[in-house]
């Protein structure tokens, strides 16, 4: 079955800044200067479609809604055409708000910190030698399928302690929930059925003969009363691994290999200048940031002067906070040596993305290795690249020539 | 001729984005869940001025401040 066939369709948006669609596929293509015209106009734009949903524009909006955990529940974090009622530890922490937040974020820190992933960018790095060898030699790749999409998935695989070879089922699943259950609600039960039964082995596994993977870390995880965490924790948590860990790094890749694959100089500059890489990796982060996340609002507030009301959802789009230019000067311009950058692809406050460490390792490691074992490069001028829809935006179909 | 720099780390800010850790890996330390706070008493060793300024204009959270005494 085709996507097509299962995502009722939505009428074409004529007016962005008062009846937005972040699955009209215009913007799936291009929202860059969509978000330009809504930004233009005002802070926070909604829209009646999604039951109701706004989305602020501006760094400074984004910012706010961020912060306030009092107005703003993260308890839905996808805007989809239904409401589903809300499951308790859906993906704790990500779907989680105070007080609860705290205590299962704290837990989850320590294996994500610089110094912990650290010790996985060996497997990383072989992960994406062995992606390589499997076609170097055919001269071109789809590499939103055959590199950037593997890395993630095979690295969240390693650090879970489950088989890499059962990648394709992660992504899977994935697909159904990120993209086709924002149409299609029985999408994200089937997928979540699904992994809950391909998990529980896994779990019990562990329970009774530890090792040193994320699984066995989150079975020894005690409260502040000394009690383990609830099954359906430990199973959130690992669901929102593979949910968080893979979809975003594999676009956060795969655009800042689109971005050199059409832009000779910056990747001639890159290789000449390899210590530009930690700037470059935090650019393309900026200037892509692949991740829109969701509030629901929970109690009526004003934004940047504009009211929201509860009833509503919000569409977090870090993306576009990223491309104000009253907070990025050449707001629209990619520069690989940008020297200020507080960008805000992995969230700001209390919800900063867990394994931006891991995601930022990743990332490098990736370019890393492309660039030593294929220095040239270039985008198919033959076939069209084909980006994800919905919250998380990345290429999905990337033909590339080498040399 | 400018003072000698100080930076502090507020801990009520900091979210562990880790971005000061990366830029001037001699001035912050992370503690065991990735949060940052500044070396010793946060006095900036000459020649690492450049290094603190750049810090505080990365955080994502603007959780650094960089004082002259």
């Amino acid at each position: 079955m085709s996507d097509a066939s299962i995502m009722p369709a939505h009428p074409p948006v004529t007016d962005w800044v008062n009846d937005f669609d972040h699955t009209d596929p215009r913007w799936t293509e291009n929202p860059y200067p969509i978000w330009d015209q809504m930004r233009a106009v005002t802070p926070v734009a909604h829209t009646n479609r999604f039951q109701g949903c706004y989305m602020p524009t501006t760094y400074e909006a984004v910012r706010q809604i961020s912060h306030d955990t009092e107005h703003f529940s993260s308890r839905r974090v996808i805007v989809r055409d239904e409401r589903p009622e809300v499951a308790r530890n859906a993906a704790p922490p990500i779907t989680s708000d105070p007080p609860e937040h705290k205590p299962a974020k704290q837990l989850l820190l320590p294996p994500f910190t610089p110094d912990a992933v650290k010790k996985l960018e060996p497997r990383v790095r072989a992960i994406c030698s062995e992606l390589i060898d499997g076609f170097l030699a055919d001269g071109k790749c789809d590499a939103a399928q055959a590199y950037t999409k593997y890395i993630p998935v095979r690295t969240m695989a390693y650090l879970l302690g489950i088989p890499e070879s059962d990648s394709d089922l992660f992504v899977k699943w994935i697909h159904q929930i990120l993209e086709l259950s924002i149409k299609n609600e029985s999408m994200l039960v089937q997928a979540v059925q699904e992994m809950t039964a391909y998990f529980t082995p896994y779990v019990e596994a562990r329970r009774n003969s530890p090792g040193d993977d994320l699984i066995s870390y989150l079975l020894k995880a005690r409260d502040k009363n000394g009690q383990p965490l609830e099954d359906s924790h430990v199973m959130g948590t690992v669901r929102l691994a593979l949910i968080a860990g893979i979809d975003t790094t594999w676009s956060a890749i795969g655009a800042s290999m689109w971005h050199l694959a059409r832009t000779p100089s910056d990747r001639k500059r890159l290789l000449a200048e390899p210590e530009l890489m930690p700037t470059a990796v935090e650019e393309f982060l900026r200037a892509y940031a692949p991740v829109t996340m969701a509030r629901e609002v929970m109690k009526e507030t004003t934004v940047q002067g504009c009211p929201m009301k509860p009833g509503n959802t919000v569409l977090l789009s870090f993306p576009s906070a990223n491309r104000d230019p009253k907070a990025f000067p050449d707001a629209d311009k990619v520069l690989i040596d940008r020297k200020q950058n507080p960008h805000s692809a992995f969230g700001l406050g209390v919800h900063r993305c867990v394994g931006s460490n891991l995601a930022r390792m990743e990332i490098t490691v990736a370019l890393e290795e492309w660039l030593k074992r294929i220095p040239e490069f270039r985008l198919d001028p033959a076939d069209k690249v084909t980006w994800s829809q919905g919250t998380v935006r990345g290429p999905r179909r990337m033909q590339i020539l080498f040399g | 001729m400018a003072g000698r720099l100080k930076i502090h780390v507020d801990p009520g800010k900091c979210q562990g984005h880790a971005r000061c850790k990366a830029l001037a890996s001699e001035l912050f330390e992370l503690d065991e869940f990735g949060n940052a706070h500044e070396a010793g008493d946060g006095s900036v060793p000459a020649g690492l001025e450049d290094k603190a300024w750049l810090a505080e204009a990365n955080c994502p959270e603007f959780a650094i401040e960089v004082t002259e005494e």
